[in-house]
């Protein structure tokens, strides 16, 4: 497996600035042209549907407010993804640690209550970072001790993940009532909101520290270099003196706990309790955002806020016109499958000229 | 309530666990066909999924469940053809390839239910494959309860199997499939046409997973769910891993991924769990297997992309 690795990272993103960019910029271009032969094929009108969503999502301070909120967690799913991906890992399983997160929050959030907040809302983010990361930390150790491919693994874990949450709001921890969800968490370790009526709440804040913290560890540390250089080229890091399986245990560790500290965030400010199905899918968003974000959280953090667009204009602008939210998940695969194959791009650019 | 073990174990079960090992062993063999020349599918699960959309589709709208049966085999070849470009042409990441399809898939389908049957969750029920029994084999206690009756899809497979097999072993394009893998550029220079040979290996993984696809939604069901594959293309992987790229053995391991989901299925229906858990099941195993059985498998070809000089 170990071969296969050699240079994922730069495989994956060719690394090369500007050009890099522009190739994200046309690849988006792409997937809304190909989405809007969808949308026209299929009987609607593209413009109305694209204006429908940009107003929805920009067009006034309500929208600019949930379109944040919807960016915040992709944010933290993003970041957890590039950091994966930079030491060569496809943690594709994100939305299982997302949901670990949130639950671990859950139970923190009902359960160590009588606290002050100040400690409470810590202790709340810290149980879900944990449980994030130990569900990362499963496929972690079955791939450095056994060598079971990281892909299958993560994603099996992940609908291990649906499943077993699923469970606990439908039987132990299921609040009275017909609704699988557990009970209210303690407004001591509720996240503030910080622009009603919109459901914008201090997520938003620890989604910036983390995109400054990642981008400080990646570049400035030596555990981030580490990982860096195991992503790029694992037989010459090995020979430089870095440990794979370390880097491999270390970078899903941190890829589990942001992500399951974006499942708490999520709990802690928006939900304030872990409904059944309350993610429509941030993991898989995640991973679209930080190809299109150049796997940097500082990119993530701008793509977010892009995608976090396409989620909230695209509910109202199925709520205006009809057409299914689903073309969200269309653009969003067309842009991976773009990003994906950057000569591609290129040689339509060549065309072009 | 009394729960007895015939009720859990009986011939019944062993007949699912073949209908149920069907679709993930077509699947498995497509991933294979795919691996054989380099090139990871991920996109298995998504492919399934379009297909067994495609399926009922075209047979909502024709009313022939074969009719349904050749779309979906069409259509999953399609969706082969864009890895094999994105993949092959471009030099595109492989799995980021295949997640993009995966999502596409769950994207596509998802919308278009809601174009043509107006719900997000299932289709209309179409006209689905009847199933076939087999007359003298019918009879045999035992035997004649496990095989003696399923749908023409679930007798094809063992065929495709033995076909793959031979194909692959005992003739010249399986000699120029397996060079392509296993040696791309020494396989140039004896004049084969590697991308030409990597296209053809996945497409027809795509149509292999069509098949798969098609099964689940017109001979399994004969309706569309919404996300009805649920991870089955990933764990047709794990049966490949587990099956060494080996036609007869990746059929093998599908077995026991079937029995997996043919255990839980008696399972539900007996009640005893609680549903969520009895779910987890196939993929608690799967990930077992992965990690326990098959650690250190070495694939059969290296997954770089081919570059001509």
């Amino acid at each position: 497996m170990g071969e296969r690795l050699t240079g994922a990272v730069r495989r994956v993103f060719g690394g090369d600035g500007l050009q890099g960019l522009m190739i994200q910029v046309v690849a988006i271009l792409i997937a809304f042209i190909v989405g809007a032969a969808v949308l026209a094929i299929t009987g609607y009108s593209p413009l109305d549907a694209y204006v429908s969503m940009a107003s929805g999502a920009f067009g006034s301070s309500y929208g600019v407010g949930q379109t944040l909120t919807q960016a915040t967690p992709i944010v933290f799913t993003s970041i957890a993804f590039l950091i994966g991906l930079k030491a060569g890992l496809f943690n594709i399983g994100i939305e299982g640690q997302f949901l670990m997160g949130a639950m671990g929050a859950t139970l923190a959030g009902i359960y160590l209550d009588g606290l002050p907040w100040v400690i409470h809302v810590p202790m709340t983010i810290m149980v879900g970072m944990i449980a994030g990361a130990f569900w990362a930390l499963i496929p972690a150790v079955l791939k450095s001790r056994l060598g079971a491919h990281e892909v299958i693994t993560t994603m099996m874990l992940s609908y291990v993940a649906t499943h077993f949450t699923s469970y606990l709001v439908n039987y132990p921890f299921k609040a009275p009532g017909w609704v699988a969800q557990s009970v209210k968490i303690s407004g001591s370790a509720e996240l503030p909101r910080i622009l009603p009526p919109t459901q914008l709440s201090a997520a938003i804040f620890v989604a910036v520290m983390i995109t400054a913290a990642s981008t400080y560890f990646l570049q400035k540390t030596i555990i981030g270099y580490e990982l860096r250089a195991t992503g790029l080229n694992p037989s010459a890091a090995e020979n430089a003196g870095i440990s794979i399986d370390r880097s491999i245990l270390v970078s899903m560790a941190l890829s589990g706990a942001v992500a399951g500290l974006g499942g708490a965030c999520e709990i802690m400010g928006i939900h304030r309790r872990f409904i059944q199905g309350f993610s429509p899918g941030y993991g898989w968003d995640g991973l679209a955002v930080a190809l299109v974000g150049g796997l940097n959280p500082v990119g993530s953090f701008f793509a977010s806020v892009l995608f976090g667009a396409l989620r909230n204009g695209g509910m109202i602008m199925t709520r205006a016109t009809g057409v299914p939210l689903d073309i969200v998940n269309i653009l969003q695969a067309l842009v991976i499958m773009f990003v994906a194959a950057p000569k591609l791009i290129r040689a339509l650019l060549r065309r072009e000229q | 309530m009394r729960l007895e073990l015939v009720d859990l174990i009986n011939t019944g079960l062993f007949a699912a666990s073949i209908r149920m090992a069907t679709p993930i062993a077509y699947a498995a063999l497509g991933g294979m066909f795919s691996e054989r020349v380099g090139v990871m599918n991920i996109g298995l699960e998504g492919i399934m999924l379009t297909s067994a959309f495609s399926g009922v589709a075209a047979s909502y709208y024709t009313g022939s469940a074969w009719l349904g049966v050749v779309a979906a085999v069409l259509v999953g070849g399609l969706l082969g053809l864009l890895h094999a470009i994105l993949t092959v042409k471009y030099s595109g990441d492989q799995v980021v390839s295949g997640t993009g399809i995966n999502i596409l898939a769950a994207g596509f389908t998802a919308y278009m239910s809601q174009v043509i049957w107006g719900t997000r969750g299932s289709s209309d029920a179409v006209n689905s494959i009847p199933d076939l029994t087999i007359p003298v084999l019918k009879q045999i206690p035992v035997l004649g309860a496990v095989f003696g009756t399923h749908s023409p899809l679930v007798y094809l497979m063992p065929i495709i199997t033995a076909a793959s097999y031979y194909v692959l072993f005992k003739t010249p394009l399986g000699l120029r499939i397996r060079a392509v893998g296993e040696h791309p550029t020494a396989a140039e220079t004896a004049g084969v046409d590697v991308y030409r040979i990597k296209y053809m290996c996945v497409i027809f993984s795509g149509m292999l997973a069509g098949l798969g696809g098609a099964f689940l939604s017109l001979s399994h069901l004969n309706v569309f769910n919404k996300g009805m594959t649920g991870g089955r293309g990933f764990i047709a992987l794990a049966a490949m891993i587990f099956g060494k790229w080996m036609p007869f053995s990746v059929f093998g391991a599908s077995l026991l991924f079937g029995f997996a989901d043919a255990l839980q299925m008696r399972l539900q229906s007996l009640g005893i769990l609680p549903p969520q858990i009895i779910l987890a099941i196939p993929y608690v195993l799967t990930v077992s297997i992965l990690a326990g059985v098959v650690g250190k498998a070495k694939p059969p070809s290296d997954y770089k992309p081919y570059e001509r000089e």
